[in-house]
């Protein structure tokens, strides 16, 4: 918004001068501060597409309360948002739409994938699922749970606060993000057919057979 | 049994197939043409007065040898009656039947989606496209037995084509509500839900609807 080239290139020098420079005392104290600020306000971007956003609702409200972690102002709009929580499967007509949000969202942005399905696929092996919401954004902290029971989900947010904890603004590789066209996978091709080599007998999957 | 089935053989004769009670629901088959007059008659007659259709799916059996069926569950709202018509359609003939969105236009959707689940194409309907599946999608309908769980291409080929989609591309413009606000999108906007998501994936032109 409004960055002049030349506003553009002073601050690639200066991080490049935080690079050169660090680690060193002022780096890592202003690091403190800085990840101590996200790590506590991360304000959540729900995407809740089945189950799990019910669980989602459980931590959020009175009992569990995540309000305590700085996230009770949920973001329904991914511009202003910083961690995006996908709790449910993601049918292949959502693809587009969370890579569309996920691009939407400003840096520094996390990904919580809450569940087995936003993970794996699940039990939803089929025509229409996508095989974890990996194979289409980068994800940061994935919840196991069928669905996770918010004491789960909680332990999740609290490693998201250890990793961003552990984030030094030396490190440039962490704040880039993967340019990718609208239809290119987040993994190798090779790679996301490999997350569903069928198990068992499965590999015969016509049911009529 | 319900009473309509002996009511249908008196009207129609032999375009009334066997009947079936189960479990306290009657099952009558009836012949694929006279399917719609038979509808429309247990739609409008006094006595009958089927005016509700709860629901339109379709049935593939295990066994390869049966036909598919076409399921019509109708009820009577003003007799609480609920009756289900079924047309059978050998797998040897055209998947086709006639669409009774004419006495029913709730049937819109619903036949939609047993097309694109089973590929049953309906005639005169005014809008037969896919409703589950994008519009794009080419391969199969999930619904048939010989359809594979995972569907037929490569996990990563189903990817890359779900990632081309267009989200913004899945509604007609008329079904859109602001429809009439169209003129007033900007030009690249415009250009896009004009297009629909027909031409969303380069590469796909003149593939088969069917795969």
């Amino acid at each position: 918004m409004g960055v002049t080239p030349a506003q553009k290139v002073e601050a690639g020098d200066s991080t490049s001068l935080v690079t050169q420079v660090s680690p060193n005392w002022i780096t890592t104290r202003l690091d403190f501060l800085v990840n101590w600020a996200r790590s506590n306000s991360l304000w959540p971007m729900p995407f809740g597409t089945a189950c799990c956003a019910i669980e989602f609702m459980a931590t959020a409200a009175s009992r569990f309360d995540l309000a305590r972690f700085g996230m009770e102002r949920m973001g329904y709009s991914p511009r202003q948002a910083d961690v995006l929580i996908c709790a449910g499967r993601l049918p292949f007509k959502l693809a587009p739409v969370i890579r569309r949000i996920y691009d939407q969202m400003p840096q520094p942005k996390w990904v919580i994938s809450m569940g087995a399905c936003a993970s794996t696929g699940g039990i939803f092996d089929t025509y229409a699922m996508t095989q974890g919401i990996d194979t289409v954004v980068p994800v940061d902290v994935y919840v196991p749970g069928c669905p996770p029971r918010p004491e789960g989900l909680l332990y999740g947010i609290l490693l998201l606060h250890k990793k961003i904890r552990g984030e030094t603004m030396a490190d440039e590789a962490v704040r880039q993000e993967p340019t990718l066209d609208p239809g290119s996978l987040m993994l190798p091709p090779e790679h996301v057919d490999e997350l569903s080599e069928p198990f068992g007998n499965s590999v015969h999957q016509t049911r009529s057979a | 049994m319900n009473p309509s089935v002996e009511a249908l053989r008196r009207e129609f004769g032999d375009k009334i197939g066997r009947a079936v009670e189960s479990c306290g629901d009657t099952f009558v088959y009836v012949e694929r043409e006279s399917a719609r007059e038979v509808l429309a008659w247990l739609k409008d007659t006094s006595g009958q007065e089927y005016n509700y259709l709860i629901d339109v799916t379709a049935v593939e059996y295990r066994d390869p040898e049966l036909p598919l069926e076409v399921v019509y569950l109708l009820f009577s709202l003003e007799r609480k009656v609920q009756l289900c018509v079924k047309i059978a359609l050998p797998k040897s003939e055209e998947l086709l039947v006639d669409s009774v969105v004419p006495l029913w236009q709730g049937a819109n959707w619903l036949e939609r989606e047993v097309y694109d689940m089973f590929g049953i194409t309906f005639r005169d309907h005014p809008d037969l496209r896919r409703i589950l599946m994008w519009e794009t999608y080419s391969e199969g309908h999930p619904l048939r037995k010989d359809f594979p769980l995972r569907g037929r291409l490569s996990r990563s080929e189903q990817v890359r084509r779900a990632l081309h989609a267009n989200p913004e591309a899945h509604y007609s413009m008329d079904e859109l509500s602001i429809a009439e606000a169209f003129n007033d999108l900007p030009e690249d906007m415009r250009e896009r839900l004009s297009r629909g998501e027909r031409d969303a994936i380069p590469g796909l032109r003149g593939e088969t609807e069917n795969g």
